[in-house]
């Protein structure tokens, strides 16, 4: 038994400090996403997300330069931008589109840039990496208690306007009818997605916080119809896809080829990716569909 | 308009009856430099079904819009209650036009009429035996207990009809309004949905305000109508308004109204036919409710 337990977790795993900062901060990454990401799903916002987490790159980059941790960057360009995307309005969906096309576009030209400045002044390729692949095992006890501030602040936000949320995903005509600020909750929304997306990108990286936001939510929507209850499970499936990662990741030192580790973004993505592909397995719960009663004679009269 | 507290009603309840629950006074709105609404005056008392019936383009939306404070009007006013209009009415339920509920969403009819309940507060509701049985109370009064449990997204178009009813209802509103509920249902669903909400008019004593293209799925159960055409509005009992002078008067133009199984058919006349009586611009009609040559009078 004791030698199952050492052959899964290699020696010292919970004894290294960086492996206890990384599951604490990885943890608050994963339960921030997959709670958000819940209603950045269900309002079809999952592009909103993705581009987000490019914009953002911006600001990890700019951090880079300036000698900050990435995290001000990710979360301050992806707030900034969220806002944005509020202002360009709801009004017409193309023309948003293109909008925020056109933006992260251009956000990632200046990225592309700043990253090139950071790889140029250090002579090395750290920049790029640790904010495009996210440096989950370098994180400073500091940083990871900022994480820890802006993910209770998205939780909030998500907890707080959780009914209206819900109500204005559903429909919202029917969540103006009910007297709820549609448009102020949906900014509110976006805010709380950057914040999530900021703290995927410290952890996991910027290119790959998406999976993260989506994945979890993408699997939870299919095994329940009860909203609660799909909030429950995406946070399972975020939590098991962040600490299984950084767990492969530490052992796999011991692996071939190099012996070196293998990145911990690469073991969440495949963990989110196999609970998202075991999920599609599920009959769709709550898709009653009894064509018999649907379909039914008409009664005479 | 007559008091409507000398119309002698079948109902017992003469008290509750005497009070307007929606007053719509002489309201006319312009926009964009054209006369949307012009003076449009009727009223209804609580536990009444009116239709407001018209085609695209009749001022139906405009008025539902200025019934629920969304659209200020440029003269008249709208009492609910004998309180003035005003955004988010409590006192209003409202069930929107083609709603479409994405069937991929977590959501089960019965969470929908909660949120009908509390959707608009803050937090997470704590499991409240109160809450679950009023839910399920109104579950139930709409013949929706069967499918409570599925998601919303995948019920039919009457089934959801049913849960924007009692998402509308479970805050116990005195004036229920419904933008065009019965576009895209079928013949079947359509007289389910209209039996349903004239019982819960009669049973609730809640005043419902419907609009729809089309009368005949209303006429057996309305207990009065609405009937617009180019902003203008005419009110009273189906008998006393579906009539050739009266729509001929309201249309601009020559009308023909034809009794067909006790449905009746709204034909444009020819051009050649002599309209019955001078079209006057300035005047708008109202026919105050009679029963004595209602239709209606003896139905309960």
């Amino acid at each position: 038994m004791n030698s199952i337990l050492q052959s899964v977790f290699e020696p010292g795993f919970f004894a290294s400090a960086p492996v206890r900062v990384a599951l604490l901060a990885g943890g608050m990454a994963g339960l921030v996403s997959s709670v958000v990401g819940i209603f950045a799903v269900m309002r079809g916002q999952s592009y909103a997300g993705h581009a987000l987490a490019d914009i953002s790159v911006t600001g990890g980059a700019a951090s880079y330069l300036v000698g900050i941790t990435p995290l001000w960057g990710f979360a301050g360009v992806g707030v900034a931008a969220a806002a944005a995307m509020d202002l360009i309005g709801v009004q017409r969906r193309r023309g948003r589109d293109l909008a925020t096309g056109v933006v992260r576009g251009a956000a990632l030209g200046l990225a592309a840039l700043f990253l090139y400045w950071g790889t140029t002044s250090t002579s090395t390729t750290g920049a790029t990496v640790t904010v495009l692949f996210g440096s989950i095992f370098t994180i400073s006890t500091s940083t990871a208690a900022v994480a820890a501030l802006l993910g209770a602040l998205a939780l909030g936000i998500v907890a707080g306007l959780y009914r209206p949320l819900l109500l204005s995903s559903a429909s919202p005509e029917l969540a103006f009818a009910r007297g709820i600020p549609v448009r102020a909750t949906g900014a509110l929304c976006l805010v709380a997605i950057a914040l999530a997306v900021s703290l995927s990108a410290l952890t996991i990286g910027a290119i790959l916080s998406t999976a993260l936001l989506v994945g979890p939510a993408a699997a939870a929507l299919r095994l329940t119809s009860k909203p609660g209850v799909a909030i429950l499970w995406s946070v399972v499936i975020g939590l098991a896809a962040t600490w299984l990662g950084v767990l492969l990741a530490y052992d796999s030192y011991y692996w071939p080829p190099a012996h070196q580790g293998w990145p911990v973004s690469f073991f969440v993505v495949a963990v989110v990716l196999f609970f998202y592909l075991l999920a599609q397995f599920a009959r769709p719960a709550g898709t009653r569909r009894d064509k018999a009663a649907a379909g039914q004679a008409e009664a005479g009269g | 308009m007559a008091d409507p507290g000398a119309v002698t009603t079948v109902q017992p309840n003469l008290a509750a009856d005497r009070e307007e629950t929606l007053a719509v006074e002489d309201v006319s709105v312009r926009l964009g430099g054209r006369a949307v609404l012009h003076d449009v005056r009727f009223s209804i008392q609580a536990g009444e079904f009116v239709g407001l019936i018209g085609s695209n383009g009749a001022g139906k939306t405009t008025l539902l819009r200025v019934i629920l404070g969304l659209q200020k009007p440029a003269t008249g006013q709208v009492r609910i209650g004998g309180k003035a209009a005003t955004r988010r009415n409590a006192g209003i339920g409202y069930v929107p036009q083609k709603i479409e509920l994405d069937p991929d969403m977590p959501l089960r009819a019965r969470d929908l009429v909660g949120l009908g309940l509390d959707g608009n507060r803050f937090g997470i509701p704590l499991p409240s035996s109160g809450r679950r049985e009023m839910v399920e109370e109104m579950l139930d009064a709409v013949g929706a207990a069967a499918f409570a449990d599925s998601r919303v997204g995948t019920l039919s178009g009457g089934e959801q009809q049913r849960v924007m009813i009692a998402h509308a209802l479970i805050s116990k509103p005195r004036l229920l309004l419904l933008d065009e509920p019965l576009a895209n249902l079928d013949i079947r669903s359509e007289q389910e949905i209209v039996s349903l909400l004239a019982r819960i008019s009669k049973e609730r004593r809640v005043a419902v305000l419907i609009s729809a293209h089309e009368i005949n799925p209303l006429l057996p159960v309305m207990d009065r109508v609405v009937y617009m055409a180019a902003g203008r509005a005419a009110s009273g009992t189906t008998g006393e308004v579906v009539r050739p002078e009266v729509l001929t008067r309201l249309y601009g133009h020559h009308v023909d109204v034809v009794h067909l199984h006790g449905r009746v058919l709204v034909v444009a006349g020819q051009d050649d036919e002599p309209a019955l009586g001078p079209r006057d611009d300035t005047h708008v009609l109202h026919t105050d409710p009679a029963p004595a040559d209602s239709d209606n009078a003896g139905r309960r």
